[in-house]
């Protein structure tokens, strides 16, 4: 409870203010929040998340239950952090949490008096439906932990994502982890070591000990080369060695924090192990603190934890944390061993200095008020026992080797009696367990270990250390005994298991007896595990306690999944930097500037911002949406379709190759001439349609539409290298090797003709579905006649370098109007094409969308031909493309609306069809919509009852297409 | 988190790549009935073990080629090219 005068890895130069709750305090550089809360008193950090009781620092590292704090305020708070990981900072601001309106007063305590009206699954068994929307705000604010930052600025900080590739990833740079290192890299390995500490050494900074007969910063100072990463801590272990690596970057640094995926030839897990809690009544007071925390305290930041301790045991490791605090002023009132005569040289060396050890004994009770001020030692069983002075009572329950990567990584754990903890066991991937992890208790097991584990790592890799295994002195260590409750009634107090949850033994207890006897289901039903912390501390007694209650060992009951990521992590760190316009990189078209210049309204597809309309003043998107429509079929148009797929396949078996990829006929084409062409998937389904024009004998010129240019190329590519590996074809997607300049309308030809003035235009040498090759502005020019519109329509194709100032040029012409997507695709609705994805899904095959007589024309093989031939595939009442004009015609059905089976029917009803597009036409002057209907063909001129939203219309079935269904002013 | 082995490239990561399903499987005529095709279509031997599997460089090369997967652990036993047979199983 206060600062010792000298000792501690702290900078005493350093003053540093921060605040908690608005109090301003003082600690010092090398200081975490934990310790600096600790050095100025402070008792309560936080309320318990479903009782409000008042808790305290419990630990010293990311096991931490209790001490949950929001740091910083506004864009940069960040709820749910441990004050235990946070390293102090000057300036620093921590609010506690889950408590209203004070930490010393909270009104929600009163949640603790009536929890026996709160057991273990209270609220499954209370709030169901169908009140449960009444109670959840309610129980939301009750029971919860920090909130979520409610600001709407962006999180202001950077985050990064780093790729890293070594022969060796050591996890932990605690004494296991540094032999391995230290073994690997003198083998001449590219050894990277992480450590989620500020700095390495492990338990060696705070248990002491020597290495080679060097302290923890000499052993560290004559390691060979190798990288270190510090607060680091490695989240995720994935397939194939791929470990994720959370790195916190200081103040100052180019990012807040830092992903790592890091590729391992080999892994060495030296991830140590988390000290137990014991289970007794009123266990949870602050004050109560894990054994090995408050000799950490003690050695890393000169804080003694309390001023009269009782240290409660099962095993040998807080002797000596008793014996340091005596060491340093600490009034030791007794060390409480729930074995009897232990031997171990730690409890002999206790004795020998005058502690004073109680044998056979645990802590039954503790009383005080907001902080423990006696604690009742008694019989192991629950009886007798009597009150004991001290404001800190420091347990260890034992040692739960942190085998989290291991389980992700696919290993298996055995349960060991002796050492009453599940250890590694078989490894599933190039890793292995040394230390702690592995179940090694002191520090000459532990360096021996790691070094065994760094030197089988290089043997992997066929090399040697060249190096011998650092060495320390050994002790004897008596086994630890297993005492993972004590049978004292519920009247008792409560005994907890997970604090940060809640949870007690009583709840474990309870769901056994309501049957939730499955490891799994427990951790459901009571939440035992399931808080920020993940049960670092509680899931093992947890389950031994549900062992116990049932009557089986503990093997059986097994463990629960150990998932990623070990700590939180923030949704910033995960998404790194690609955020906001970074998301993902940006196509920019060619004459982007041009289009922002004309007043462009951009909207995304896929990776290109496209212009949806050129908006003029006082104009929304469907106005000028409406007044480039009536341009194009009034004067013309110009359209950017540059994002228009263009894919060159070529080779001698070309021709065969595409007559198979397409469900329309490709043979026969001419060179200089396209076609209209479909491809489908093996199901049948249409996968895409566009336009093919045949550039040679051999060469042709794939146009699937804009959106699916990438996947049409992956598609052919995958049939041609897995499928026909025998023909002679080479595939080659050019989309953006060139930009694209659709110019469309009555006055089209016109336009052309004076940029192209060499080429003969008249429909005779260039009629529709033809090309021709030519100079535009002094540039080599593709110009084809295909139409999207209905109109006389020219596609001018340049190299993506004079995509710009070929805009430019056709911009020039009086009689142009730059038209966005918005109104290209309504028009294309006069004429009843469709819209692959819009007009069409994943059932759609191509008689339903009219493309069967192309298809029947075929007599040869294609890509989904068979599946044509199902039954399914050939049912006279599937949903086929129609026409629709509500009774209404100025009305524009709503796109989603559903078709019903007849008029008046009453709902719900299955539907029968439903509106895929839809748009005013400027042609017709009415609304016009497609839409797929089931026997939709044979029902033209019926009527058909349409539903949206609560609302009945009705409209008349027609043909297709509503606009030239001659197709006059497109072949003009 | 695979780490393939492109034939043509070396390892690389998993996100590099497709998978395009079971490797091997034979396209029948047009001319099969109903079953045959359903069988080519949907049945795939989804072993527990090695499954031998097709994957694209699409991120990369380009290229196809097959693998051996451990459904299980995970782990790639053989790298091919299409135009190579299924390696011999180890052990
Ligand atoms: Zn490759």
């Amino acid at each position: 409870m206060r600062r010792l005068a000298e000792g501690g890895r702290i900078d005493r130069s350093q003053l540093l203010n921060f605040y908690f709750d608005q109090r301003r305090l003082q600690g010092f550089a090398g200081d975490t929040l934990a310790s600096a809360l600790l050095a100025n008193g402070v008792s309560i950090v936080g309320r318990s998340f479903k009782y409000h009781r008042p808790r305290g620092i419990m630990a010293a590292g990311p096991e931490e239950p209790n001490a949950l704090v929001t740091l910083g305020d506004g864009a940069l708070a960040e709820p749910n952090l441990r004050a235990t990981d946070i390293p102090l900072q000057d300036g620093l601001y921590a609010t506690s949490q889950n408590r209203w309106p004070s930490l010393g007063f909270d009104v929600g305590a009163t949640a603790d008096m009536l929890s026996r009206f709160l057991p273990a699954g209270f609220y499954y068994k209370t709030f169901m439906w169908p009140g449960w929307r009444y109670f959840e705000p309610h129980i939301r604010r009750a029971a919860g932990l920090g909130p979520a930052p409610t600001t709407v600025e962006p999180d202001p900080e950077r985050y990064l994502r780093r790729y890293h590739h070594c022969d060796v990833l050591v996890i932990g740079a605690g004494p296991a982890g540094l032999a391995a290192a230290r073994a690997a890299a003198s083998a001449g390995l590219d050894v990277t070591l992480v450590e989620r500490d500020v700095e390495p050494g492990g338990s060696l900074l705070w248990r002491g000990g020597t290495v080679d007969g060097m302290d923890a910063d000499g052993f560290i100072a004559g390691l060979p080369p190798l990288r270190l990463l510090t607060r680091a801590t490695a989240i995720g272990y994935y397939d194939h060695n791929a470990v994720t690596v959370l790195e916190h970057l200081p103040p100052g640094g180019p990012a807040r924090q830092r992903l790592w995926q890091i590729r391992a030839r080999q892994v060495v897990l030296a991830t140590g192990a988390i000290e137990r809690h014991l289970v007794f009544p009123n266990n949870d007071r602050p004050g109560v603190m894990l054994a090995d925390a408050t000799l950490h305290y003690l050695r890393r930041h000169a804080v003694a934890c309390g001023q009269r301790a009782i240290f409660v045991t099962n095993n040998d490791t807080a002797y000596d944390a008793a014996l340091a605090l005596a060491e340093a002023g600490v009034e030791i009132a007794a060390v409480a061993d729930v074995r009897r005569g232990a031997d171990g040289d730690a409890p002999r060396r206790a004795r020998e200095r005058g502690l004073k050890v109680l044998d056979g004994v645990t802590a039954l009770a503790t009383t005080g008020r907001g902080r423990v001020s006696a604690v009742r030692i008694g019989d192991i069983g629950g009886g007798g026992g009597r009150w004991m002075e001290a404001d800190l009572v420091a347990l260890s329950g034992g040692w739960t080797p942190t085998v989290h990567l291991h389980r992700q990584a696919g290993g298996t754990v055995r349960w060991d009696e002796g050492a009453l903890a599940f250890l590694p066991d078989q490894a599933r991937q190039a890793q292995r367990s040394a230390g702690a992890a592995a179940g090694a208790v002191t520090l000459a097991q532990t360096l021996r270990g790691g070094h065994e584990a760094g030197a089988a790592a290089a043997a992997a890799l066929g090399a040697e250390p060249s190096v011998a295994a650092p060495v320390a002195e050994g002790c004897h260590v008596a086994a630890p005994r297993a005492l993972w409750q004590v049978a004292l009634p519920p009247s008792a107090g409560k005994q907890f298991v997970d604090f940060q949850n809640d949870v007690t033994a009583g709840d474990i207890a309870l769901a056994a007896r309501e049957n939730y006897v499955s490891v799994e289901h427990l951790k459901r039903y009571t939440t035992l595990g399931m808080a920020t912390d993940q049960g670092k501390t509680s899931n093992l007694p947890g389950l031994a306690i549900l062992a116990e209650t049932t009557a089986r060992p503990i093997p059986e009951v097994g463990t629960t999944t150990f998932r990623p990521p070990y700590v939180a992590v923030t949704m910033g760190a995960v998404a790194a930097d690609a955020v906001g316009e970074d998301y993902q990189p940006r196509r920019r078209l060619p004459a982007h500037d041009e289009h922002v210049a004309a007043g462009a309204l951009f909207e995304d597809f896929g990776p290109w911002p496209r212009p949806a309309a050129y908006l003029r003043p006082g104009e929304d998107l469907d106005a000028a949406a409406r007044r480039e429509a009536r341009a194009a079929r009034a004067a013309a148009v110009m359209f950017d379709a540059t994002p228009l797929g263009k894919i060159e396949v070529f080779g001698r078996d070309a021709e065969t190759f595409l007559e198979r990829i397409y469900c329309t006929p490709v043979a026969g084409l001419k060179a200089g001439r396209i076609r209209y062409g479909a491809m489908l998937t093996e199901h049948g389904v249409v996968l895409d349609d566009g336009v093919l024009a045949r550039l040679g004998p051999d060469r042709f010129l794939l146009s699937p539409s804009s959106g699916a240019a990438l996947r049409v190329h992956r598609w052919i590519e995958e049939w041609r290298q897995g499928e026909w590996p025998d023909l002679d074809v080479r595939i080659a997607n050019l989309t953006h090797a060139f930009a694209c300049v659709a110019v469309a309308g009555p006055q089209a030809r016109a336009v052309v003709a004076r940029i192209a003035p060499a080429l003969d235009l008249s429909p005779a040498a260039l009629p529709h579905m033809a090309f021709a090759d030519g100079v535009v502005a002094g540039v080599a020019a593709r110009i084809a006649r295909v139409s999207f519109t209905g109109e006389v329509q020219y596609e001018i194709t340049v190299p993506a370098s004079h995509g710009a100032a070929l805009w430019r040029l056709v911009q020039g012409f009086d009689e142009i109007t730059p038209i966005g997507i918005e109104a290209w695709l309504r028009l294309r609705v006069d004429k009843g094409y469709i819209h692959v994805g819009s007009d069409s899904d994943g059932t759609s095959l191509p008689g339903d969308v009219g493309f069967g007589p192309l298809v029947a024309r075929k007599t040869g093989d294609f890509v989904g031909k068979r599946s044509l031939l199902r039954p399914d595939a050939v049912r006279p009442d599937r949903e086929q493309l129609v026409g629709l004009v509500a009774s209404d015609p100025a009305f524009v059905l709503p796109v989603g609306a559903q078709i019903l089976p007849g008029q008046g029917v009453a709902l719900p009803v299955p539907a029968i069809g439903r509106v895929t597009s839809a748009c005013f036409s400027e042609a017709l002057g009415h609304g016009i919509a497609l839409g797929r209907l089931r026997g939709g063909r044979g029902r033209i001129g019926d009527t058909v009852e349409i539903y949206h939203l609560g609302r009945r219309l009705t409209a008349q079935v027609t043909a297709l297409p509503f606009f030239d269904p001659k197709g006059e002013r497109l072949h003009g | 988190m695979l780490l393939i082995d492109c034939p043509w490239c070396g390892p690389r990561d998993e996100i590099e790549f497709v998978c395009g399903g079971e490797s091997h499987i034979v396209r029948p005529a047009p001319e099969v009935d109903d079953a045959a095709w359903a069988d080519y279509m949907f049945m795939r031997t989804n072993p527990k073990g090695r499954h031998a599997e097709r994957w694209g460089h699409v991120h990369g090369c380009g290229q196809w080629f097959s693998l051996v997967r451990d459904t299980v652990t995970h782990e790639i036993s053989a790298v091919y090219r299409f135009d190579q047979p299924r390696p011999a199983e180890r052990d």
